[in-house]
C-alpha cells in the first residue's frame, strides 16, 4: 500500500493509504480529524476544505498520495495553542452565521483564503461570490457575509478585536 | 455557587453555547462516530424506477476481499415493514390504502433508490466494491413518474394494495355551503398551479451506526435523528422487535434536518439489525447521491383553486382540489402533510367564510414525498397567496386593499375558521403596515422607473401569510389519524450546589436549545446559562421526547420545562418554609430568591438545593430529599405564527435571470426568547424560500429517473443568489401555552415563495402574464420575454 508523509496542524504524519484514498479519508479516518466535513459527492458543498500551503482546497477532490509533503491546516490547527479563537472563529460566533454547523469548517477556511487573498478588504458581493463554492442550508449566508467582513477588518487591521467588542 | 451574570434571560440575544465546539472543529456528527470492530454497510439500491426483481445473486461478492456479510429482502421477510404515523380516512370513512413499506425490497422495486441489499465490509470501500458484483435479474415495468401517469386508465400498478395507484381521497368543509355561496357570487376567479418537488438537502448526508453488544443483548443505534424516541418506538416496536429497554438510540449533534430526519428510514433498521446478526457495530453513511434518492422529499402539489368573492372584493367562499404526490411508499408522517397541515391552513389570515377542499393523494414511481421544512402549509400559502394576487387583478382591486379588506379583524380573536382550526391571536393589520413601511411600498414604482431606464423590469410582491405550528394537542391529532401524542417532556434536574442539567425531549439540529432553553433556566430560576447543561438526543438520559419539527420544540418543549419548573419552585417553597422556619403560603420565588414576604428573609435557589441534597436540617418526613422534577406538556392548540413577507427583483430581460434586490420580513412568531437566535431562523427559511421560487426543482424524467439527482445538477440557493434579508418581529402573544411563544423555524419557508412569485409576476406585468411556475428559472422567463416580443 502507498505511504504518505504530510504535516497536518504543525504535526508530520506518515500514514499508509489505498491509492484511491482521497485526503478528506485521509483526515477524517486515519487521523481522526473528524471536523473537516464531507457533504457531498460532486466537490459542490465545500464542507471539506482545509488548507494547503495556506490555500484553501477541497479535501474531496485530491488524493491522498499527491499530498506528499504537504503542510495542511484544518478547523482543528486554527485557534491558537492556548485556546484563542482565530478572529474569523470569533466572528462566526459573533454574528451568528452558524446553525447547525455542519459545513462551518469548511465555511471558515474558505473564508480565511478569500480574506487573505484580497489583502484590500472585500465588498458584500465580493464575499458572496467568493462563497461560489460553499453550501449552507441553515444560515441563508446573510450572517456569513457580514462575519467575513468583519473578521476581515480584524485580520487586516482596519478595526481592532477591542474596538468592536466595544460596540 | 451560581454567579450574578449579565442579563441573559428572555430576551437576550446571547451569543450561542454551542458554537464554540462546531468552530473548533469539535462537533460530534454521527460519521465521526467509530466503534470499536466497527464493520462498514453499504446499500445497493435499484437503478430501476419500478422493476420486479427475479434473482439476487451474491455468491461473487461474498467472495470480495473483506466482505463480513450480505443480507437482502429475504434475508429480513421475518421482520417489520417501516411503520406510518398517520392514517387518513376516505370521504367514505374507509382507511386509506397503506401498502407494506419493506425495509428491502421484497420481489419488485418501486423506485430508483429503493434498497435491494446490503453489503457488510471491513471498508466502507470493500462494502461498495463488493456491492458492484452483486448480480441483480431485474426485470424492469412500467414507471409511472408523475400523478399524471400514475391516475391515468391503464396505468402501472404500484402497489397492489392501492388500487389505481390512489392512496386515499379526502375532504373537508361544508361543499353544500360552498356552492351555495359561489352561486352568489360576483365573480369566481379560477388559479391552477403546481407546487414544486424539492430536496431537503440538510449539509449532514444521513449515516447510522447500530452497535449491538452480545453480552448484554442491548442494542444501541446512533443516528442523524431529529427524534431519537419516536425512532425508538417505530424500530423497536413495529420493525425490528426490540423492547424500549434493550435499544438506546442515540442522535448527537446533527446537521441539519429540515423535517427530512424526522422519519424512520430503512438503513436505521438495517445497521440495527445487521449489527446482531454479524455480532459487530455496523456503519453507515449516505453519499450525497444516495440522499438524493432516499431521503423524503418535499411539497409535489398539483391544485386547482377557485375563489368566489362579491362586488365590494369581499371574500364569499374557496373551493380547492389538489393532487398530492406521496411518491414509492408512505414515509412515516407523509399522509397528514396534504391533509390536516395543508387544507387547514387555506383560510389563511382571511375572514372566508366557507371553504370546500378535496385532496387525491397518489402513489408514483418516485422518493417517498414528506414534510419539508413547512410541511403542507407552504403549499397552502403559496397557493392562497398567489391566489390572492391573480384575483385582486381580475377584479381590478389593489392586491394590498384586497388582502386588507378581507383580513381577520384584530377583535375577532379567538377566531373560529370554516376549516377546523381556531387562532388563539394575531394583528395581520400591523404586520402588514410594518412590512410595507419597512420595504418603502410607496417608494416602489420609483425604483421600478428607475430600474426600467438601467433596462431592467423590476417587481415587488406580497405575502401575508399565517400558519399552525407548535404541534400538537395529543387528543385533536389522534382524532384526526396521529398514531402518536405530540406533547413534550422536560426535566430539571437541580444540583446540589445549585447549577442545573435539563432533560429535553425536542432535538437541536441548528436551532441553538442549548442556548435558548438554558435562557428559559436563567430566567425563572436566576441560574447563569454558564451554570446550565441542555441534554438532548439520548434515549438513555432523556426519559421521553417527541423531538423537533413543526417548530414545536418552544412552544411544547419549552411549555414542559416551564411546568418542571413550577414544581420545582414548589418544592423549593416548602424546603425554604423549612429552613426560614416559615409558613409555605408566605413564601415568594423570583430568579433564584426565595424569601419571607415582607421580610428580608431570604435562601437562595443554592441553599435550598444543598439542603435538599444534604437533608441534615430537612422535614424528611413530608418532603422527599434531591430537587428534580419532571413534567409532560400537552399543547391546547395549534399555535399561529403569522405576517407579512415583501420582496423585491429585478429581472434582466437579457438573459432572464431574476435578482433578488430585497426582502423585508414582519413576523409575529410570539414572545421572543433569543432575537438573534430568531432573525437567523428566519433568514435561513427564507433562502429556503427563495430558493424554492426561483432554484430549485426535483426532475424526474419520463422513465422515473431523478435527473437532478446530485448537486451538480439540483440548484441549491448559494450566497450570491440571495440577498440580505431585513427580518423584524410584531408580537402577540400565544394565549394557551406558559411562555406566549409561537415558533419561528418555518416562517421563512412559508411565507416568501409567494412575494417571490408575486414580484416576479409583477416585474412581467407588461408581457401580459398571469402566472408563471415555480422555480422561475431564467430559462422559463426569457422565453417569456421572448416570445411577446417575436410576436410583436
Amino acid at each position: 500500500m502507498p505511504q504518505v508523509t504530510l504535516t497536518v496542524n504543525g504535526t508530520k504524519h506518515t500514514v499508509e493509504v489505498e491509492a484511491r484514498t482521497l485526503l478528506v479519508e485521509l483526515l477524517r479516518e486515519k487521523l481522526r480529524l473528524t471536523g473537516t466535513h464531507v457533504g457531498c459527492d460532486t466537490s459542490q458543498c465545500g464542507a471539506c476544505v482545509v488548507h494547503m500551503g495556506g490555500d484553501s482546497i477541497k479535501a474531496c477532490t485530491i488524493l491522498a498520495v499527491q499530498c506528499e509533503g504537504a503542510d495542511v491546516t484544518t478547523i482543528e490547527g486554527l485557534a491558537k495553542a492556548d485556546g484563542t479563537l482565530h478572529p474569523m472563529q470569533e466572528a462566526f460566533r459573533e454574528y451568528h452565521a452558524l446553525q447547525c454547523g455542519f459545513c462551518t469548517p469548511g465555511m471558515v477556511m474558505s473564508a480565511i483564503d478569500l480574506v487573505n487573498k484580497h489583502p484590500g478588504g472585500l465588498s458584500e458581493q465580493e464575499i458572496r461570490e467568493g462563497l461560489e463554492g460553499n453550501l449552507c442550508r441553515c444560515t441563508g449566508y446573510h450572517n456569513i457575509v457580514k462575519a467575513i467582513a468583519a473578521a476581515a477588518d480584524v485580520m487586516q487591521g482596519r478595526r481592532s478585536e477591542l474596538a468592536r467588542a466595544a460596540e | 455557587m451560581n454567579v450574578v451574570a449579565p442579563f441573559e434571560g428572555i430576551g437576550a440575544s446571547v451569543r450561542r453555547k454551542e458554537d464554540l465546539r462546531f468552530l473548533s472543529g469539535r462537533g460530534h456528527y454521527t460519521d465521526d462516530i467509530n466503534r470499536p470492530g466497527q464493520a462498514h454497510a453499504y446499500i445497493l439500491r435499484s437503478p430501476h424506477a419500478h422493476a420486479a426483481v427475479n434473482a439476487i445473486e451474491t455468491a461473487a461478492a461474498k467472495a470480495m476481499p473483506g466482505v463480513v456479510a450480505i443480507f437482502t429482502g429475504a434475508d429480513l421477510a421475518a421482520i417489520g415493514g417501516l411503520p406510518c404515523g398517520w392514517q387518513i380516512h376516505n370521504k367514505d370513512g374507509s382507511p386509506m390504502a397503506e401498502p407494506k413499506h419493506p425495509v428491502l425490497a421484497e420481489g419488485k422495486v418501486r423506485h430508483v433508490g429503493d434498497p435491494v441489499a446490503v453489503v457488510i465490509a471491513e471498508t466502507r470501500q470493500q462494502a461498495r466494491d463488493a456491492a458492484e458484483a452483486i448480480v441483480v435479474d431485474y426485470a424492469p415495468l412500467p414507471a409511472a413518474a408523475t400523478m399524471q401517469a400514475a391516475l391515468a386508465s391503464g396505468a402501472a400498478q404500484i402497489h397492489e394494495a392501492a388500487p389505481g395507484n390512489l392512496c386515499y381521497d379526502w375532504h373537508i368543509g361544508d361543499k353544500a355551503a360552498q356552492e351555495a355561496a359561489f352561486a352568489k357570487a360576483h365573480k369566481v376567479v379560477t388559479f391552477e398551479t403546481t407546487n414544486n418537488r424539492l430536496v431537503p438537502n440538510a449539509m449532514e448526508p444521513r449515516a447510522a451506526v447500530g452497535d449491538f453488544d452480545p453480552q448484554s443483548g442491548d442494542y444501541t443505534l446512533y443516528t442523524t435523528s431529529q427524534n431519537p424516541h419516536v425512532i425508538r418506538l417505530l424500530m423497536g416496536a413495529f420493525v425490528l422487535n426490540i423492547p424500549e429497554a434493550k435499544l438506546r438510540v442515540v442522535a448527537p449533534d446533527v446537521g441539519g434536518g429540515f423535517g427530512s430526519k424526522i422519519y424512520h428510514y430503512a438503513e436505521e433498521a438495517i445497521v440495527t439489525w445487521a449489527s446482531g446478526r454479524v455480532k459487530r457495530p455496523v456503519k453507515w453513511t449516505a453519499d450525497r447521491t444516495e440522499s438524493f434518492m432516499s431521503d423524503a422529499h418535499g411539497r409535489d402539489h398539483v391544485s386547482k383553486a377557485e375563489l368566489a368573492v362579491d362586488k365590494d372584493g369581499k371574500i364569499l367562499g374557496l373551493k380547492v382540489h389538489t393532487y398530492a404526490n406521496m411518491g414509492a411508499y408512505l414515509s412515516t408522517f407523509a399522509p397528514c402533510v396534504p391533509t390536516y397541515l395543508y387544507a387547514t391552513l387555506l383560510a389563511g389570515v382571511y375572514t372566508t367564510p366557507v371553504i370546500y377542499a378535496e385532496v387525491k393523494a397518489v402513489f408514483t414511481n418516485t422518493v417517498p414525498v414528506d414534510a419539508y421544512r413547512g410541511a403542507g402549509r407552504p403549499e397552502a400559502t403559496y397557493l392562497l397567496e398567489r391566489l390572492m394576487d391573480v384575483a385582486a387583478a381580475e377584479i381590478g382591486m389593489d392586491r394590498v386593499e384586497f388582502r386588507r379588506k378581507n383580513f381577520i379583524p384584530v377583535d375577532a380573536f379567538p377566531y373560529q375558521t370554516p376549516v377546523a382550526l381556531q387562532y388563539d391571536s394575531g394583528n395581520y393589520f400591523a404586520t402588514l403596515d410594518a412590512a410595507l413601511e419597512a420595504a418603502d411600498w410607496k417608494g416602489f414604482e420609483a425604483r421600478r422607473a428607475a430600474a426600467k431606464a438601467k433596462g431592467k423590469l423590476r417587481g415587488i410582491g406580497i405575502s401575508t401569510y399565517l400558519e399552525a405550528c407548535g404541534i400538537a394537542p395529543s387528543a385533536v391529532v389522534g382524532s384526526l389519524g396521529a398514531r402518536a401524542g405530540l406533547y413534550e417532556v422536560g426535566t430539571i434536574r437541580v444540583h446540589p450546589t445549585g447549577s442545573v442539567t435539563v432533560l429535553t425531549g425536542t432535538h437541536s439540529h441548528g436551532q441553538g436549545h442549548e442556548t435558548t432553553l438554558a435562557q428559559l433556566v436563567a430566567d425563572r430560576l436566576g441560574v447563569p446559562i454558564a451554570n446550565v447543561d441542555i441534554v438532548h438526543g439520548d434515549t438513555a438520559k432523556v426519559p421521553f421526547g417527541m423531538g423537533t419539527y413543526g417548530s414545536r420544540s418552544l412552544a411544547v418543549g419549552g411549555s414542559a420545562m416551564f411546568k418542571a419548573m413550577d414544581k420545582i419552585i414548589a418544592k423549593g417553597k416548602r424546603i425554604a418554609a423549612h429552613l426560614m422556619e416559615a409558613s409555605v403560603e408566605d413564601v415568594e420565588f423570583d430568579r433564584g430568591t426565595f424569601r419571607v414576604a415582607g421580610t428580608d428573609k431570604t435562601k437562595s435557589l443554592t441553599d435550598i438545593s444543598l439542603a435538599a441534597y444534604v437533608p441534615h436540617n430537612y422535614p424528611i418526613e413530608e418532603i422527599e430529599p434531591g430537587l428534580e422534577e419532571t413534567a409532560f406538556y400537552d399543547p391546547k392548540n395549534f399555535t399561529y405564527p403569522g405576517g407579512c413577507h415583501i420582496a423585491e427583483v429585478e429581472i434582466d430581460p437579457e438573459t432572464g435571470k431574476v435578482s433578488m434586490v430585497n426582502f423585508t420580513a414582519v413576523d409575529d412568531v410570539g414572545r421572543v426568547i433569543n432575537p438573534m437566535i430568531v432573525e437567523g431562523q428566519v433568514q435561513g427559511g427564507v433562502a429556503q424560500g427563495i430558493g424554492q421560487a426561483l432554484l430549485e426543482s426535483a426532475i424526474y424524467d419520463a422513465e422515473g429517473q431523478l435527473i437532478s439527482g446530485s448537486m451538480m445538477d439540483y440548484t441549491m440557493p448559494r450566497a450570491d443568489d440571495l440577498a440580505p434579508v431585513s427580518v423584524a418581529t410584531h408580537t402577540t402573544l400565544c394565549t394557551h401555552n406558559p411562555l406566549g411563544v409561537k415558533g419561528c423555524g418555518e416562517v421563512g419557508a412559508i411565507g416568501s415563495p409567494p412575494a417571490v412569485m408575486n414580484a416576479v409576476v409583477d416585474a412581467l406585468k407588461d408581457f401580459g402574464v398571469r402566472h408563471i411556475e415555480m422555480p422561475a428559472t431564467p430559462a422559463k422567463i426569457w422565453n417569456i420575454i421572448h416570445a411577446r416580443k417575436a410576436a410583436e
